[in-house]
């Protein structure tokens, strides 16, 4: 079977070769990188603009956005029907091609990521060492811990008042260069679709500005989500251990300082959101407006074969009502966690409505494709881009989240700014 | 003490020195920039010769003709003479060496791509003469009536007797 | 004085510096930078489809497979026969089972999903064949889009994939506006009409034309202005395919209407 065959179906004139080639693990790629790029915006509102409010969740995103980094390549790896071959984006790259930058555009985040992370641990990781040397009898696992964290320490033990202000001007250095690289990271897979003059759907110059819009709204809601669940997690934790030690904070301590990041994130999270339907509606009133010779086509697509998924899970669904639930008075953490959920949804739609979509119709605007989403594997390429994969993609940041933070934790350490 | 700062840079250094050397180890030599520029040349000069290099199967009929010179005459003046030989007799590749002999399509499918008929007054389909697969001696190979060579002529290798329409 | 750790730090500085040959920095040659597209070359290869004279047996199709080793039950293929039917009302079918590989032997339209479409003869008023293939553009939007250089364009103007160092992204699938590249179903990299490259360079044109009876296929050299397809090209009317893409088709057709997509 032909590539493409499993998952498509073709209703009247589609030419003989077009399948949907680009299916859901393409769709999950632009929605993983926006959420690296919208963690690390939010970790940068405070470490370049000083937004006060977001420090406790500034931390917390750059680490999320760290571990969302190797995942934002996952999908791009199972989507390759020659993955061995990645590589070689590295080696002869061909700037012409949007997709050519992305191992350099990648990698220069990533080690912005890496080393603004080093510059925020470094105190701690210093502190880390000279405790586990201070130990007379160390066990098996203090010695690993010892190798790992010294390592970590690049050698760097200086922790005079002048180095950790120098790391602390490093970070916010880093922070502001990191902006507009994740800006880019983004806003070029914007332009992967943007610049795709064969389809009447993807071509438009806003696509990248929208991508970068909706990355940054998705970034911020599921940062939310992440915390809000932590915090829980937290409170259950403190709760239990507060029976033994009642010096600990209290849980409506924990609760109020919650809510107060919540409230101020979800701000970002409306005015970026605002944008990026801005931006959208725009894109589809010039269409409608134009009318160039693919609008029939893209009519049909838009206003009754993809009705639902558009105008009911994405704008409906997915911006309206977490829209409605965040700018109603009295914002609670539960409230706050459906809209975001919903939000994430809603992006995540934004994706599938312009990757599927803009293959929901043939190049000879004669006839459309249907996409049958895989949903339990029967060969390789039913797993890799059917539902497993998307799954397995989804889950992979949280379990790296989780190991990252057992040699990073993101709760409790001194801050060294 | 000096300027711990710059220490994640050398790692930076580090790995984009170790990216430069794979390159020079796993990119070929002769990749580069060749005639049609960046945009369209950027490419793998020796693949040009490996897709040279490609097998050919088809050998056209004039190299059939040098051997099967009373077959070419066969054909040579009928409505058929324009087909070429290897359309029904199949690919050469390397005949008579490899393979022996050829596989020819005898199969009525064959026939009706081009004489089944289609309603298409203008086009040049129309000029052919069509016949309606369903009806006309629906169970039946064509080559018992019509000698492919050249259909004006009855094929003298079968008997048309015993045929019903 | 030198301590040791100073020692360790500018050896490995300058063994590093040393292991990174000028070489390595260099994406481009400039001694391999050739003069661009400057048309001295001698040869450009061009196609002429006759939609007059094309009667939708798909015999070409036939060729390309087995010539191109292009698997013959796998749904794809490198170049494939549309048919058109005009209604009286104007209305336009289009269709291709399996690119027309057995040709078109019903006067059914083939409407994928939807099923057959039975038109009665009466309400006809036109259908006719349009040959389809890779139109080796000027500029191939497909090459301009490929991340590692697997694509590419040569000095005679035909577009390849170099089959070793093809990601397999599908970019240039999606970046070509005529539908013509796909996934190989046993090589998995890109696959598309090489115009025959291993029979031009060797004197003999291409199996599709080779196999068309009827001469609704020909391939041509555009630089040579004794070559019958220049003629035909540059003195009759002519037409391409999707000419609003820019990308400069190089596959011309006599007889093209305006419900050609």
């Amino acid at each position: 079977m032909v590539h493409g065959e499993a998952w498509t179906i073709k209703e009247f004139f589609v030419y003989p070769n077009e399948y949907i080639y680009w299916s859901i693990q393409i769709v999950m790629y632009p929605f993983m990188t926006g959420l690296v790029a919208g963690a690390f915006v939010l970790s940068s509102l405070y470490h370049v603009f000083g937004v006060k409010q977001l420090k406790d969740i500034a931390r917390f995103s750059l680490v999320f956005s760290l571990a969302l980094l190797p995942v934002a390549m996952m999908p791009l790896m199972l989507h390759l029907q020659q993955p061995l071959r990645g590589i070689n984006v590295m080696m002869t790259p061909h700037f012409t091609s949007a997709i050519a930058a992305f191992g350099i555009v990648f990698t220069t985040y990533g080690m912005i990521v890496a080393s603004e992370i080093w510059f925020v641990y470094r105190q701690f990781i210093v502190e880390t060492v000279l405790e586990l040397r201070a130990k007379q009898q160390r066990t098996v696992v203090e010695s690993l811990q010892l190798l790992t964290y010294s390592v970590l320490s690049l050698g760097a033990m200086d922790l005079s008042p002048e180095a950790l202000h120098k790391d602390e001007r490093a970070v916010s250095i880093l922070a502001g260069i990191g902006i507009p690289v994740a800006c880019f990271l983004h806003g070029y897979a914007g332009f992967i679709f943007g610049s795709v003059k064969a389809n009447a759907l993807w071509m438009t110059p806003l696509m990248p500005v929208i991508f970068i819009c909706s990355a940054v709204v998705s970034g911020i809601a599921l940062c939310i989500v992440t915390y809000i669940i932590t915090m829980e997690i937290r409170k259950l934790i403190s709760a239990w251990n507060r029976k033994n030690n009642p010096r600990l904070p209290s849980t409506e301590e924990l609760k109020s300082a919650e809510i107060l990041t919540v409230t101020m994130t979800v701000k970002y999270l409306v005015m970026f959101l605002v944008l990026a339907i801005t931006l959208e509606m725009l894109d589809l009133i010039f269409r409608t407006y134009t009318a160039v010779k693919s609008w029939d086509i893209l009519r049909s697509v838009i206003y009754e074969r993809d009705f639902f998924k558009i105008f009911v899970l994405q704008y409906g669904l997915g911006n309206l009502v977490p829209f409605i639930l965040f700018l109603w008075p009295g914002l609670t953490i539960r409230r706050a966690l459906v809209g975001t959920l919903l939000v994430l949804m809603g992006v995540f739609m934004m994706r599938w409505n312009v990757v599927i979509g803009g293959q929901a119709f043939s190049a000879s605007f004669s006839g459309f494709m249907e996409y049958h989403l895989p949903l339990w594997p029967h060969d390789m390429e039913t797993y890799k881009e059917g539902l497993l994969g998307a799954l397995t993609v989804i889950t992979t940041p949280f379990v790296l989240f989780y190991m990252v933070t057992r040699v990073l934790p993101v709760f409790g350490v001194k801050d060294s700014h | 003490m000096k300027n711990h700062v710059w220490r994640p840079l050398f790692i930076v250094l580090a790995i984009v020195g170790g990216i430069l050397i794979t390159r020079t180890l796993l990119v070929p030599s002769d990749f580069g920039i060749w005639e049609r520029g960046y945009m369209y040349g950027w490419h793998r000069k020796s693949n040009e010769d490996v897709w040279k290099k490609y097998p050919i199967k088809y050998k056209t009929a004039k190299v059939c003709a040098e051997c099967h010179k009373d077959k070419f005459n066969d054909l040579k003046d009928s409505p058929h003479a324009s087909i070429s030989c290897e359309n029904c007799h199949g690919p050469n590749y390397n005949h008579p060496k490899d393979p022996l002999g050829l596989d020819i399509d005898r199969r009525r499918d064959l026939c009706i791509r081009c004489h089944a008929y289609l309603p298409y007054r203008d086009s040049a389909r129309a000029k052919i003469p069509g016949i309606d697969p369903q009806k006309h001696y629906p169970t039946e190979e064509c080559i018992m009536c019509h000698y492919p060579h050249n259909p004006k002529k009855p094929n003298p290798k079968h008997h048309t007797a015993g045929v019903k329409p | 004085m030198i301590n040791r750790r100073e020692f360790c730090k500018k050896t490995m500085m300058i063994a590093g510096g040393l292991a990174i040959p000028l070489t390595a920095l260099e994406i481009f040659d400039p001694r391999r930078l050739h003069a661009e597209k400057d048309g001295k070359e001698k040869v450009r290869w061009v196609f002429l489809v006759d939609i007059n004279k094309c009667v939708g047996c798909g015999l070409c199709v036939k060729a390309c497979k087995i010539e191109n080793d292009v698997n013959w039950d796998a749904n794809v293929t490198r170049t494939w026969v549309e048919r058109y039917v005009v209604t009286k009302d104007g209305q336009v079918n289009i269709d291709s089972p399996k690119g027309c590989r057995d040709g078109f032997t019903t006067q059914k339209i083939d409407q994928a999903h939807i099923g057959l479409k039975e038109i009665k003869p009466e309400d006809i008023a036109k259908g006719f064949f349009v040959p389809k293939l890779c139109n080796h553009c000027e500029n191939p939007p497909c090459v301009q889009v490929c991340p590692v250089g697997a694509t590419y364009q040569t000095q005679e103007g035909v577009v390849l994939v170099d089959r070793s160092w093809c990601i397999g992204c599908g970019y240039c699938v999606m970046g070509c506006p005529y539908g013509v590249r796909f996934f190989h179903p046993e090589l998995h990299v890109a696959e598309k009409c090489t115009l025959c490259y291993h029979r031009l360079s060797q004197g003999l044109k291409s199996a599709c034309v080779d196999a068309c009876p009827f001469g609704a296929r020909r391939v041509g050299n555009i630089r040579d202005p004794e070559d019958p397809v220049t003629k035909i090209i540059t003195m009759e009317p002519v037409n391409v395919l999707k000419e609003e893409f820019g990308t400069k088709p190089q596959v011309f057709y006599l007889g093209s209407s305006k419900e050609v997509k």
